[in-house]
């Protein structure tokens, strides 16, 4: 069988399982539609976690930007894993034990405040049509690439997968598809890192190959080799780095909180049962994502090494098929300068001009092809790709209509809604969102990427201190708070906002403050926010003493009881 | 919280906590910003295969250090809870 037919047979059976698990596991209730009835296992929450964690970002992104970056792409490595590390010590447990169902309940009712609600409501949606978008641009490259389908039908097929299983299985039917797609999507995503290992270092295991010698027989280690491919052409040498050390720092820092902060990321902690089920699930999702993390950067190597060996200094007239697919969709040009119709690929260093262009997005989809894998393998691939980005949609779809639902209708203004109202509302809101998201896969903003640096400053510089200070400081009081939200979210919007859409032409080292980018100024406006909320608490009332008791409360395990129980 | 003792078991109890956390977040600090960022290139002279210490610290250790932690943190919290009482009895539920 050909590539297409192959991709064919694995997305189509694929979709098969998604539907018919939706169909099992239907929500009845409010407590199913949100948090799955809180009753959802340590693990399989925590596989559920890892999909709806691990986006199109993750799954096709990122080990192609770390091809390109080298030793700078280690940011995306540790700053969205480390999160978790502070997911699960500084928030998991407490929020949990809290008892709502999303991030707005627990600003909202600790804050005591109406206004710290609305802010926190508005930053959810924010942040989670932010990246559905970027999910969608994933869906898009993989059904025109591989289906052979035109980019929007595409999109409308996924859609309508979502849109299914979303409205209605709710948070129940959406984490059990996230346990079927995560493991899709690492199968999908280890076999060809497997293979690849094998044919370049010998090892069975990635994480080894990556720093073992290559199978040449020339005793180089891959990274060597790799380095000096690197420096013939005039790029910098893999294994160092051109960023400055303060960037790397609070970009890495920016991504690590800004994980923690995410509303959709939080609110999988609430489907668990108890408290202690809460911190070992963090554990186990952690564990399932560094699966594909650690292995993201042996992947990147092999492809960098695997490229350039494939195309530089190759006549144009004898390129593999991959090339020419991938030329077709424009996501690699090659122009021939210089007339001599051999393809220079070349870095900033070098006295030949560079003639190809390559998008960092195909990198994985491209990969096993490049290495010369069987069909099989490259149509897993696709499949994985969607399972990817499906999942972190479901996810954020569920998070937007919860916020539309219970945070902002019923919460905010009509009190006395039935819970049948409430589920029916829900629904809706989750089909007008898959819309909107649907509206922006087909027309996809220029500005995804920049975007999505955007989603995670506002995490990091909102939610994250709030929460934060709302279980470790009895004293946080309101006007501390939403000062400190505001003051956090104003200054990283400003600086994101100036030089990213408004001066673009200035976006370059000797312009930042401090030399700080704008993916790495949430770092920044969450010290500011922490800063201000602590000065402004100290000179207003103190909280009220329901408020707390509440923070005590929050503080044991004891006495959890479940999430959809206690919210009413 | 009106009992005297209990009080006091929960002051002692939330100051372990916190004492772990510091412990924790250390060492969560030292493996990722401090040999995976501050100190990379001074790591990168010591090689382990093919990696620099740094670079291994970067792309794949400090990843590895991140799922122990949290496992740690588990099996203390849940020992502590227990010690002091605080933890969820299956009625809970």
């Amino acid at each position: 069988m050909n590539v297409q037919a192959w991709t064919f047979v694995m997305v189509a059976s694929s979709f098969a399982v998604y539907i018919g698990v939706a169909l099992w596991a239907r929500a009845h209730t409010t407590g199913d539609f949100y948090v799955a009835g809180g009753s959802v296992h340590p693990v399989v929450n925590g596989m559920a976690t890892a999909a709806d964690w691990m986006s199109a970002a993750s799954f096709i992104s990122m080990a192609g930007l770390i091809s390109f970056m080298g030793r700078d792409g280690s940011v995306y490595l540790m700053g969205w894993t480390g999160g978790y590390v502070l997911l699960a010590l500084l928030l998991a447990p407490y929020l949990r034990k809290f008892g709502k169902y999303t991030v707005p309940d627990f600003v909202g009712d600790r804050y005591y405040s109406q206004t710290a609600r609305v802010v926190a409501v508005v930053c959810a949606i924010f942040v989670s049509f932010t990246y559905v978008a970027g999910q969608m641009r994933g869906v898009g490259i993989v059904f025109s690439r591989f289906l052979d389908v035109d980019i929007n039908t595409g999109v409308l097929i996924g859609m309508g997968i979502v849109f299914f299983y979303a409205v209605l299985g709710g948070m129940k039917g959406i984490t059990y598809t996230q346990v079927a797609q995560y493991c899709l999507l690492i199968f999908a995503y280890l076999v060809p890192a497997i293979f690849i290992s094998i044919v370049m270092t010998g090892h069975v295991i990635p994480q080894l190959g990556f720093g073992a010698t290559v199978t040449d027989g020339s005793g180089q280690h891959l990274l060597e080799r790799l380095d000096g491919l690197n420096q013939a052409l005039g790029f910098e040498p893999y294994t160092d780095g051109s960023k400055s050390t303060l960037d790397v720092f609070f970009i890495t820092a920016a991504l690590m909180v800004g994980t923690a902060g995410l509303p959709h990321v939080i609110v999988r902690f609430y489907t668990v049962p108890k408290v202690a089920a809460a911190r070992i699930s963090a554990g186990w999702a952690l564990l399932f994502i560094a699966l594909l993390y650690t292995t993201a950067p042996s992947v990147a190597a092999f492809a960098r090494a695997n490229l350039l060996n494939t195309v530089a200094d190759a006549p144009y007239s004898e390129v593999p098929g991959w090339f020419k697919n991938w030329e077709s969709t424009g996501l690699i040009e090659f122009t021939d300068k210089n007339h001599d119709g051999r393809i220079q690929y070349t870095g900033p260093a070098s006295e030949v001009e560079n003639e190809l262009k390559i998008d960092r997005d195909i990198m994985v989809l491209a990969n096993p092809e490049i290495a010369k894998l069987p069909n099989w393998v490259i149509g897993l691939v696709a499949a994985g790709g969607l399972a990817a980005a499906l999942s972190t949609a479901a996810g954020l779809l569920l998070v937007i209509s919860t916020a539309i639902a219970h945070d902002l209708l019923k919460r905010g203004f009509s009190h006395n809604m039935s819970e049948r109202r409430e589920l029916i509302t829900a629904r809706v809101a989750a089909g007008v969102a898959v819309c909107i998201a649907g509206y922006f896969g087909i027309n996809p903003p220029g500005f995804v990427a920049q975007v999505v640096a955007f989603a995670f400053g506002l995490a990091a510089a909102s939610f994250f201190p709030a929460i934060i200070l709302g279980i470790f400081s009895r004293r946080m009081n309101k006007e501390g708070a939403i000062t400190g939200m505001v003051v956090g979210i104003s200054f990283t919007a400003a600086y994101i906002i100036y030089f990213k859409f408004m001066h673009p032409e200035l976006n370059s080292a000797e312009h930042w403050w401090w030399g700080i980018s704008p993916e790495g100024i949430g770092t920044l406006g969450m010290l500011f926010n922490f800063a201000s909320a602590l000065l402004v608490s100290r000179f207003t009332p103190r909280p009220p003493r329901g408020v707390r008791e509440m923070v005590d409360r929050i503080r044991i395990p004891k006495g959890a009881g479940k999430a959809h129980e206690i919210s009413v | 919280m009106p009992h005297k003792h209990h009080k006091e078991k929960y002051r002692i109890y939330w100051r372990k906590n916190l004492h772990y956390l510091a412990v924790l977040l250390s060492i969560w600090f030292v493996v990722s910003y401090l040999f995976g960022i501050l100190l990379v290139d001074k790591l990168d002279q010591i090689r382990i295969g093919g990696f620099g210490l740094g670079f291994w610290f970067a792309q794949q250790g400090s990843i590895y250090v991140f799922v122990g932690l949290i496992f740690v943190y588990v099996w203390l919290m849940n020992r502590l809870d227990k010690k002091y009482g605080f933890e969820e009895e299956d009625g809970d539920e």
